[in-house]
């Protein structure tokens, strides 16, 4: 009875009872469901409507090259939003395991709402290739808000502030680089077309964007492997941007050294480089030494070790101990001092599953190595059974 | 029965140390083959059945808001009984022990599931998942053997008071959750304590406990009754709620006495096993002290799987679809190895295990040596050692096994000729 009689009392309230209201529905259907929550069964008949988790359902897989295609993703109703040169964390569950992994989004903000991302199927790439060649219209996929610093400023991507919108093209020039290998022209091409909106008749010279100059020096390991190849040719075609393409298998591997050869003016721009970390390090040296405005964004985070053994960190107790091969995580952790929690012992109970954040475990009853991958897990990590798991390289547990 | 140490002719007499290390390798191996195996099918799998199971739940508890229509009543509770049974059993058992773990949901995994029962998640995985799996049949350290207030064994002493454990058997299938919950807290035990020694966790697991249980009674005596009101179906709803609840809790006692305590199914003494169990002698014990339902898709799905009792506790963590195909491959190991596969239907093993009940209600040998002549007086003998001493139960004892040997000598030599 306690669940129903305050909600009669608040209709005799006045004005300010609605959200008082609402709270007691909230509580009786949260009674009424009771061990799941309402949202439980929201889900089963929306799982993208306002106040779900955050998912997203694929409307479209359209092919960009052989090994890459663009993936058309209409997001659920609380999504915010994002700016070209964001990228999204997408969970798809691939052979019925969740997968997480960042994706630039490859449009600016488009009116029906959609989001795309383009991927590029990389060699025993366990999401792309899925994403690429296998995934289908209708999958829902898991997603989080758009995130990411290499956008371009405001005053940049909008036209200076000051003076008459359109007129700009006597006004200050703003002078742009970027530096693009392989996939990591994605989150470009998502600037580009924002800037530059490609229709039947052609790319469409944007009041907005007529007092920019855009170099773009894109980098492939050949002419038909390059994803995204029509496009930049397209722009510049249409005098957009001016591309220079670096294929290695026509021109040999890209000397940063002599960036300034390819970009005669390099000194007065602002360049964005997404690629590699190798070319990213690279240029980061050459810029600092000259002296010049660098953006990076990484596009694959460094490959983590797989070894025998390696330090444990215990995240939240800031414990850290040096575990062979063979010492089980819980061992490592109780040997440490940590509160572990634990069961059986023997991989039965699972109770002694904690999150594995980062690094990589082994399974010591069949050898299976689990890695984690930070931005290419969800938020919750990977949760492993301790007991009977062994560092695999250095690791970081959350307890 | 009794335990396997004590046995004249033990069941594993004839396997080698070698072996047993052998026999829990090739179980290695069918373990393995379906973590390579599994995969989009198997959980494309579990989220159908957790869809059907809510809509069904939900659909059900829709039509009983209408519960004063006979119809509606009857059809809401058989969708609600069968919607909370595959919630317990396929679901929440099986998510609860890691079954699904592997596909990295955070909406169904181990640790995050919470189920439909009086128990609490927390204190189910500790008795259960922990102690149970691990201890299988060894008794006085597996509480699911007789959940301490039952006789199990023969070689548990026989008390009068023992004559009424079919009885609480019963009662305790009526209102299994309940019991579930009270053996996750060892609430007997700890009961027993004075209430200032009693330990920190008892208490925080006794609170949580009764915050689950008022919140469980809440929605299925009070908001749901309250909400059918309105057509005049309070009653109704109300007892096709308490209707549903007992029939899942028949259901899950039937099916979890077949799986450990039908005759034939072998117990363990806590001093015959090795302070270190290899591999083998865990997966041998739960081999022999398991035993299976056989029957048609649909009940194994009612069941949980829990028909596959063998493969489960074999592989606990084994996605329970695959538990089916498995089963051939266990059983053949049975044979190579020259073990009993328990396997009966349903009736079959209810009757099993309840004959078992009984049988061990009464004296040891007190049940096999009546006959419709002998019965007058095996009557005065069970009275006698009902109302008796300690030393009239002993006498009187003797006698029963005395007569039981006879018997079982007379019918070898009939067996003989």
């Amino acid at each position: 009875m306690s669940s129903f009689a305050p909600l009669l009392q608040s209709r005799s309230g006045g004005s300010g009872t609605r959200p008082a209201l609402r709270a007691r529905l909230e509580r009786l259907a949260n009674a009424a469901v009771t061990p799941l929550v309402p949202a439980d069964y929201l889900d089963l008949f929306n799982p993208l409507r306002a106040g779900a988790e955050l998912r997203g359902r694929v409307v479209a897989v359209e092919p960009e090259t052989a090994d890459a295609a663009t993936i058309v993703i209409r997001p659920g109703s609380d999504w915010a939003g994002h700016v070209p040169g964001q990228y999204v964390h997408i969970g798809v569950d691939v052979d019925g395991v969740r997968q997480w992994r960042a994706y630039s989004l490859t449009h600016g903000p488009r009116r029906d709402g959609l989001i795309s991302v383009t991927v590029k199927a990389v060699p025993e790439g366990v999401v792309s290739n899925h994403l690429v060649h296998e995934v289908r219209v209708g999958t829902l996929v898991h997603l989080e808000q758009a995130t990411g610093e290499f956008v371009l400023a405001p005053e940049v991507a909008d036209g200076p502030a000051d003076g008459p919108a359109d007129a700009p093209a006597d006004g200050p020039r703003a002078k742009l680089l970027f530096v693009t290998a392989g996939s990591g022209v994605t989150p470009v091409v998502g600037m580009l077309r924002n800037l530059f909106p490609a229709t039947d008749d052609g790319v469409l010279r944007l009041p907005r964007s007529a007092h920019l100059d855009i170099t773009v020096v894109h980098v492939a390991p050949s002419r038909p492997d390059s994803i995204f190849r029509r496009d930049l040719e397209a722009l510049d075609a249409a005098g957009a941007i001016r591309l220079v393409a670096r294929y290695d298998d026509e021109h040999g591997l890209l000397d940063v050294s002599r960036l300034a050869d390819l970009v005669p003016d390099l000194g007065e721009r602002t360049t964005y480089a997404c690629g590699p970390g190798g070319l990213l390090d690279a240029l980061e040296a050459h810029h600092a030494e000259a002296g010049l405005e660098l953006f990076t964004e990484q596009f694959r985070p460094a490959n983590l070790v797989v070894a025998e053994g390696g330090e444990v960190s215990f995240t939240r107790t800031g414990a850290t101990v040096d575990a062979d091969g063979a010492t089980t995580l819980l061992d490592a952790g109780e040997s440490a001092g940590v509160l572990m929690p634990s069961g059986c012992r023997m991989g039965v109970c699972f109770g002694c599953v904690l999150p594995l954040k980062e690094g990589s475990v082994r399974d010591l009853r069949n050898g299976e190595v689990t890695t984690a991958v930070p931005g290419e897990v969800g938020p919750e990590g990977i949760r492993i059974q301790t007991c009977i798991t062994a560092a695999a390289g250095p690791c970081h547990i959350e307890i | 029965m009794t335990v396997v140490s004590k046995k004249s002719e033990s069941p594993i007499a004839h396997l080698s140390p070698e072996d047993v290390e052998e026999l829990g390798r090739e179980l290695d191996a069918i373990r393995q083959e379906v973590l390579d195996a599994r995969g989009g099918s198997d959980a494309a799998y579990i989220r159908k059945v957790i869809d059907v199971q809510r809509k069904l739940e939900l659909g059900s508890r829709a039509v009983l808001l209408a519960s004063a229509f006979p119809p509606a009543f009857v059809a809401g509770t058989i969708g609600l009984s069968i919607a909370k049974i595959l919630e317990n059993m396929e679901i929440g058992h099986n998510v609860m022990h890691g079954q699904w773990d592997w596909m990295r949901d955070p909406k169904i995994h181990s640790t995050t599931w919470e189920w439909d029962n009086a128990s609490t998640a927390e204190g189910w995985k500790h008795s259960h998942n922990e102690l149970h799996h691990t201890y299988t049949n060894i008794i006085g350290k597996d509480n699911d053997l007789g959940y301490g207030i039952m006789r199990v064994d023969e070689d548990q002493r026989w008390y009068p008071f023992y004559l009424a454990q079919p009885v609480w058997n019963f009662i305790n299938a009526c209102f299994f959750e309940y019991g579930i919950a009270a053996y996750d807290l060892e609430l007997g035990k700890n009961l027993k304590t004075p209430k200032d020694k009693r330990p920190e966790s008892f208490k925080k697991s006794a609170r949580a406990t009764l915050a689950k249980i008022r919140k469980q009674a809440t929605k299925d005596y009070v908001v749901h009754p309250l909400l059918s009101a309105p057509t005049g179906s309070l009653l109704p709803t109300l007892a096709a709620n308490f209707t549903a609840n007992l029939v899942r809790n028949l259901w899950s006692h039937s099916v979890i006495m077949c799986g450990h305590f039908p005759e034939g199914v072998e117990t363990y003494e806590k001093a015959a096993i090795p302070e270190k169990e290899t591999r083998g002698e865990w997966y041998l014990r739960q081999m022999l002290g398991s035993a299976n339902i056989s029957g048609s898709k649909a009940m194994h799905l009612m069941t949980g799987n829990l028909s596959h009792q063998i493969e489960h506790h074999l592989f606990p963590d084994l996605p329970s679809n695959r538990y089916a195909e498995v089963a051939p491959k266990v059983k053949a190991l049975f044979d190579k190895y020259e073990l009993n596969y328990h396997e009966a239907p349903l009736v079959a093993q209810v009757y099993s295990a309840w004959h078992k009940v009984v049988r061990l209600s009464l004296p040891n040998g007190w049940l096999e040596t009546t006959n419709r002549s002998n019965l007058p007086g095996q009557l005065k003998l069970l009275w006698a050692m009902t109302t008796g001493d300690r030393k009239v139960r002993r006498v009187a004892q003797l006698r029963l096994d005395q007569q039981a040997r006879r018997l079982a000598a007379a019918r070898k030599v009939e067996k003989a000729a």
